[in-house]
């Protein structure tokens, strides 16, 4: 089974409830950091870095000695990462998706894909779980290809959980795209219900059975709920405003270690998942 | 020959806008002719990304060999250059005012880029 986080609005406690969950599964899992500009869930569960991989991206380099500056390949390219017009083709490396298409596209046959690094993958061991973080250089734009790469190093015989990004853009699509089920966090305030709906349109346009977990409920209204209960969307899980909860978070404990009285929380909601995941419920 | 101006407006009497590449619009004067055109550049004022080599590619199709203009980014200079256009930082308030600077050879051209990216 493969259960991804994700919620619309940030900072809603997906790694809270990543790394958490993971430990209450209580059987081997891997648990991937795919919000690869931030990877923080090495921060909760420690172990050694076993492996780290170099991912790259093949990005355009252009023969000058064979472009006729025809301009094909700054025609094809939708992010303006190859300009030619009159003159040699300009290549913009840090906006290049690496589709390839430039080379395909060009005449001349001048233009060949150099792989360039945009980050690497990290793998570590932190008792049963496997931690794979994907970690994006400082300063590279492209997420989506270093999130395709930590999936990449995902072992399907056993399950696993995804922590995703924020947001509903290209690097979440990329993340949650072929999991099982869908957990989107969020938290009892307007903006929280304004991003939870726009990631639930997402997972309905692609069609991943989901449910929600309402954190610091508590410090809000019931604005979420009664959205929830209006869309027949399942809240599987409620966590409780308690300060506790931020204090453990911010020394990089487990809630379900430094507050036991939220094991049950987290082991009901594993519960749930695996009853989800193995009927296809959602 | 032909020199590109930022604008906001659509003649000569508008502001001369500071940002390329999401420059609203496109003055090009033929000084041969004393003929304008406005392009308009709607479609990178909200490109997520790639504004400034979109518009440098948008002056080098208009052929104007001079651009005059508040501010360029990198990657746009990158291109202009690669086009052989010239450009021109002024902070003049209007297009006339830019143009009479220019007529007058008062602006030097830029060596680079005089902004980061994205500013």
């Amino acid at each position: 089974m493969i259960l991804a986080i994700a919620s619309g609005k940030g900072g809603t406690g997906k790694t809270t409830l990543a790394v958490n969950l993971a430990h209450a599964f209580g059987r081997p899992l891997q648990l991937l950091d795919c919000d690869v500009e931030e990877p923080n869930g090495q921060l909760f569960l420690p172990g050694d870095a076993l492996v780290e991989e170099i991912v790259t991206i093949p990005v355009p380099q252009v023969d000058e000695s064979l472009c006729d500056s025809c301009g094909e390949c700054g025609r094809f390219c939708a992010y303006h990462a190859i300009v030619s017009f009159g003159a040699k083709a300009l290549v913009f490396a840090e906006m290049c998706h690496g589709c390839g298409g430039c080379a395909k596209v060009c005449p001349q046959k001048a233009i060949r894909e150099i792989p360039k690094r945009i980050g690497v993958v990290e793998k570590r061991k932190s008792g049963d779980i496997v931690l794979l973080t994907g970690r994006l250089d400082v300063g590279q734009a492209m997420a989506p290809p270093l999130i395709r790469a930590v999936k990449e190093c995902l072992n399907q015989n056993m399950p696993a959980i995804l922590d995703a990004p924020p947001g509903t853009s290209c690097p979440v699509i990329v993340t949650i795209r072929g999991a099982d089920f869908v957990l989107l966090v969020t938290e009892p305030t307007p903006f929280g219900l304004h991003d939870l709906k726009l990631a639930v349109d997402m997972v309905r346009e692609l069609r991943i059975p989901f449910g929600v977990v309402v954190n610091r409920v508590g410090s809000g209204d019931d604005r979420v709920h009664v959205y929830c209960r209006r869309e027949n969307v399942p809240i599987l899980a409620e966590i409780p405003d308690d300060r506790r909860i931020a204090e453990a978070y911010s020394r990089g404990n487990l809630i379900v270690e430094a507050l036991p009285e939220y094991r049950d929380l987290f082991a009901d909601l594993a519960k749930k998942l695996l009853k989800a995941g193995n009927g296809g419920g959602g | 020959m032909k020199v590109a101006f930022t604008t906001s407006g659509s003649d000569f009497s508008a502001p001369l806008e500071s940002r390329f590449g999401r420059a609203p619009k496109f003055l090009i004067y033929d000084l041969d002719g004393e003929s304008f055109e406005v392009i308009d550049n709607q479609q990178n004022l909200n490109a997520a990304q790639g504004a400034g080599i979109q518009s440098a590619e948008t002056i080098a199709r208009s052929g104007a060999k001079a651009l005059v203009s508040g501010h360029c980014g990198p990657n746009a200079f990158r291109v202009l250059a690669a086009a052989g256009i010239k450009v021109y930082n002024t902070n003049a308030p209007t297009v006339a005012e830019a143009l009479e600077k220019f007529k007058a050879g008062k602006l030097e051209e830029t060596a680079a880029a005089d902004v980061e990216g994205h500013w």
